[in-house]
């Protein structure tokens, strides 16, 4: 299989979530399954998409492989965040996931017509996003083919 | 709940292991095969002989495909309102970076490079169902 074009094999994953908790939970979870994954953190919409457009105080900021995004979020809703990446040319080739607490229908279809790449719902047990996380670390950065970083700029 | 998936392709092999691996992977799946792209769209658009075809809720679609190619049938699904939901998701023997590329781009909900081994191919499809059909959230058909 091929290394994702950049030169270190790291994995930059952008976790978007204002619930600190949740955000813990996430870093700790990838700590302890893939020492490779970066996890950066914006905890509302406008840092997300700063983090994003490399703006203000995340100029350096590196192009995330992956992005994790909360529903419902302070300044810039979840769903506008996700408009706005997938309406976006540079950034709509990046896999962006909804996890969100929210199971209602109307917030899963919306997902889907802003074209998320998929929805999963936040379950409220430890054990449960533990295993989530795990999920998602499997499927999207071991199984998963994602773009070339050298290709998307 | 029984799953209705969709697989695009024309390769007689891989739709055999699909169709074996997914029966091993005790989901409820009713699996409907597209042998090119034409027929991919017809039974999407409930054309012809379709007429009774089900909304699917997953597609699993190759790139490389007779009479209509994968990409032209990726950008139809994405571009339509009421397709556009249904998670589609590539499964092809290419691993260019081009094609990962212009498939997302396309919004294709993931890519996936089929493995040449036999039992690479068990385990991708076991993982494929494992991810899509049991831990996402699929949007609620609006029939």
């Amino acid at each position: 299989m091929i290394a994702n074009g950049s030169s270190e094999n790291g994995k930059d994953v952008l976790l978007v979530e204002d619930n600190p908790g949740d955000a813990r939970l996430a870093r700790e979870s990838f700590r302890e399954i893939n020492r490779s994954v970066r996890m950066h953190l914006a905890s509302d919409g406008l840092e997300a998409m700063d983090f994003l457009r490399q703006q203000g105080t995340h100029r350096d900021a590196p192009r995330p492989d992956l992005i994790l995004l909360d529903l419902n979020l302070p300044k810039m809703d979840g769903r506008e965040v996700l408009a706005l990446i997938k309406g976006d040319e540079k950034l709509k080739k990046i896999p962006t996931i909804v996890l969100s607490s929210s199971e209602t229908d109307a917030d899963v279809l919306i997902s889907y017509q802003l074209q998320a790449n998929c929805y999963l719902r936040k379950p409220a047990q430890w054990d449960a996003f533990d295993s989530l996380v795990r999920d998602i670390n499997l499927f999207w950065l071991t199984v998963a083919t994602l773009t070339q970083r050298t290709l998307s700029k | 709940m029984t799953k209705e998936v969709l697989l695009v392709e024309d390769s007689p092999g891989d739709v055999r292991l699909t169709l074996e691996a997914f029966r091993d992977v005790g989901i409820d799946v009713h699996l409907h095969v597209a042998v090119d792209g034409v027929e991919a769209v017809a039974f999407l658009n409930q054309e012809g002989t379709y007429a009774s075809a089900p909304r699917p809720d997953f597609i699993l679609l190759d790139l490389n495909l007779p009479k209509m190619d994968g990409r032209q049938v990726l950008a139809r699904i994405k571009n339509d309102e009421s397709l556009k939901t249904i998670p589609t998701v590539i499964l092809t023997t290419s691993d260019a970076a081009a094609d990962v590329a212009n498939s997302y781009q396309l919004q294709a909900n993931c890519y996936l490079t089929k493995p040449v081994q036999l039992d690479e191919f068990e385990a991708l499809v076991k993982s494929i169902s494992d991810f899509w059909l049991r831990k996402v959230k699929l949007p609620r058909p609006v029939q």
